[in-house]
């Protein structure tokens, strides 16, 4: 029978069923388990509470992301309580003997750019992580999802995990992209047209010849937004471009092993002919740069559009939201997105901080300075080795000539867990993924772009077309 | 994990969609190492009028009056009605750990988002899903009814209202089972060591580039 991707990972990693139904939870094993400082004390406290030992040590890589500041790390982190929950991811790993990549690593970043960086994350695999944007690590060809952390406790204890069969919902997106538009911006564009629960029970497989096309950094800021679309996991089958980016890399087989196990790789794509429960087809080449005007990723719009007015809705919970959060952000239905001006810029996070976007923005700056009307425009590297490349490369000359400040790697002000936030009122264009309330710092206003969108509008102060600029 | 049976409570109707976990409990309480406490910052951003720290007293702290559960009639409620998609956003599990913290015991929207959904039933918190339409009314009743409850029970899988309608919810057999007896699944799926040990020797054998 014709398989897709999810349902030949699916039947990889099937360990046991907890009863004869189709639909019944099942035991599925764990290749790969990410941890990082904040959804983990609590699991590997219960777990030592229950006497436990963790079931597989090396198939866990620890790194602290959220809480580590972006600035001089050379004094520690000055916060008391981020300190602490820093402290006690090193001091669980140090007791166990779980690889970890310490704050001041070169090797340190966010955990989902140092997974495939070092080739940690591999095809075939199911990837965890007490993170939502785990989702990324499908880009390989993964099951790779996010977990709560008394599943990170379960996976830790038992290497496993207890889970339902989901739904598959094919997402093809045929023909070339556009000019400066990117991975992103398709993000922003399924959402837009799925909505945020439109993946809700189901898992997203992203094919057609436009993902093809796409780099692995691309495929990885796709698959990292399918949770932004409501599904737990996001994936891109196996091909050439994959296995050129796994080889050489620290983790990744090597001679025989390589060879065997490529040969096993490129059987993970979907057969022809297989049956999803979803069928959603787009055209690239109708796709523009996308901006997010409210408090969800599905509202969003193109960079030509408008702040749509809730006036215009039927849905009474629908116009309600819609009015909420134009209060929130501070808009007026009818805005022109090209004139809404900025406070502050912020390119980074496990959606766009890889070496592919940093280009993307310095290509875009190169020569140009930052507005005088913008605060601060932040370029935050996801991991040392993306900063070092990108050194290396000149980019971070670019953007400190600009007017960037150029940080050390972290999730930043993505959530604000550490000192880069948004005050209250603050609007920002943002490379990140989440445009909820407060999210960036209580009462910030978040606006999603792509990196070059957000480079082009750090320059002008307000949002403007990328591919207009750059011509 | 806490056990569920049934329980007739309090509901307090929070009317709006998509709401995320940033918005449950927002990131700077989540570098606790603790489990416990979180309620108090439950809707921290909505529920108080200044901005919210680890470590405020929140007896010292405004309250929003404007805010749904600070309105007393909703004082002590057990059971959330919510809209659709609740519980969107990050796997932070702080989320469910701050609605029981806080009193609830049941969660009843059109739909949730998955990762909420199943970080629920770990802690014994029920999240119960109805049709869209059985939850505009419960709203309208909820909304013009003083002291409004609902019966809950697991075991029949019903939400039963004060005028005796009842509507049935669909829960996973082992879900409902581990939940009824605060099972612990660790324990459980560690009695399938043996399975697991020889999944992984088969799995080694055939992928041994995935144990190096």
């Amino acid at each position: 029978m014709q398989q897709t991707l999810y349902d030949k990972l699916w039947d990889q990693h099937w360990v046991h069923s907890e009863s004869a139904e189709p639909d019944s939870m099942a035991l599925i094993y764990i290749d790969r388990h990410l941890v990082h400082e904040v959804t983990s004390p609590q699991a590997f406290e219960s777990l030592k509470l229950a006497g436990r030992k963790p079931w597989r040590l090396s198939s866990i890589l620890a790194v602290a992301d959220h809480n580590v500041p972006t600035t001089d790390r050379s004094y520690g982190i000055h916060d008391p309580i981020s300190r602490l929950q820093v402290d006690t991811l090193d001091q669980n790993c140090d007791e166990l003997g779980i690889t970890e990549f310490k704050m001041n690593d070169l090797r340190q970043g966010i955990v989902h750019v140092i997974g495939p960086e070092q080739g940690a994350t591999l095809p075939g695999m199911t990837v965890v992580c007490g993170d939502s944007h785990t989702s990324t690590h499908g880009a390989f060809g993964c099951l790779a999802f996010g977990i709560g952390t008394s599943e990170v406790e379960h996976v830790l204890a038992t290497q496993c995990l207890l889970m339902k069969k989901s739904k598959v919902m094919n997402i093809t997106v045929e023909g070339e992209l556009g000019f400066g538009v990117t991975a992103k911006d398709i993000a922003l564009a399924i959402i837009g047209k799925i909505g945020t629960a439109g993946g809700t029970g189901y898992a997203i497989e992203f094919s057609g010849s436009a993902i093809r096309a796409l780099s692995m950094e691309g495929r990885m800021t796709l698959c990292n937004m399918a949770i932004e679309a409501g599904a737990r996991a996001g994936m891109v089958a196996v091909d050439d471009i994959t296995i050129d980016y796994i080889k050489g890399r620290p983790f990744a087989p090597q001679g025989e092993l390589w060879d065997k196990a490529i040969t096993y790789w490129r059987t993970l794509h979907s057969d022809d002919g297989a049956a999803f429960d979803r069928e959603i087809i787009l055209e690239a080449a109708q796709i523009e740069p996308q901006v997010t005007w409210g408090t969800s990723p599905e509202m969003v719009t193109t960079i030509d559009g408008v702040v749509p007015d809730p006036a215009a809705v039927n849905d009474e919970v629908k116009r309600h939201d819609m009015q909420q959060a134009l209060k929130y952000m501070g808009l007026v239905a009818n805005t022109p997105i090209q004139q809404i001006k900025l406070d502050k810029v912020f390119i980074g996070s496990c959606t766009n901080s890889r070496i592919e976007d940093l280009r993307a923005a310095a290509n875009v700056i190169k020569g140009k300075h930052v507005a005088a009307t913008i605060k601060l425009a932040l370029v935050v590297p996801g991991s040392g080795l993306v900063k070092k490349q990108a050194e290396e490369e000149g980019l971070d000359r670019i953007f400190r000539a600009a007017g960037f400040e150029w940080r050390e790697p972290g999730c930043s002000m993505c959530l604000a867990m550490n000192d880069d936030r948004l005050e209250s009122g603050e609007r920002c264009a943002s490379t990140s993924n989440r445009n909820f309330e407060g999210r960036q710092g209580p009462g910030g206003r978040t606006h999603l772009v792509s990196p070059a969108m957000a480079a082009a509008a750090a320059v002008a102060g307000h949002f403007v077309d990328v591919r207009k600029i750059n011509n | 994990m806490e056990k569920f049976h049934a329980l007739t409570g309090l509901v307090a109707p929070l009317d709006r969609a998509n709401v995320d976990t940033d918005a449950i409990i927002p990131k700077q309480f989540l570098k606790s190492i603790k489990r416990s406490g979180f309620g108090q910052n439950l809707f921290d951003e909505w529920r108080y009028l200044e901005h919210g720290e680890p470590g405020m007293d929140p007896v010292q702290r405004r309250l929003n009056p404007d805010f749904v559960l600070n309105q007393p009639r909703f004082q002590g409620a057990q059971i959330l009605l919510a809209r659709a998609n609740f519980g969107c956003g990050s796997s932070r599990e702080h989320a469910p750990w701050s609605l029981q913290d806080y009193g609830f015991r049941v969660i009843i929207a059109p739909s949730f988002a998955d990762i909420f959904f199943n970080n629920c039933f770990k802690i014994g918190l029920l999240p119960v899903i109805l049709e869209a339409e059985a939850v505009d009314r419960l709203f309208e009743e909820v909304k013009s009814t003083s002291g409004y409850k609902l019966a809950v029970d697991l075991q029949q899988q019903i939400v039963v209202t004060p005028d005796n309608t009842i509507y049935k919810f669909e829960v996973d057999s082992f879900r409902k089972h581990c939940l009824l007896n605060g099972l612990d699944e660790i324990g459980l799926t560690l009695q399938h060591a043996e399975k697991i040990r020889q999944f992984e020797l088969k799995r080694k054998a055939e992928q041994p580039w995935l144990f190096a």
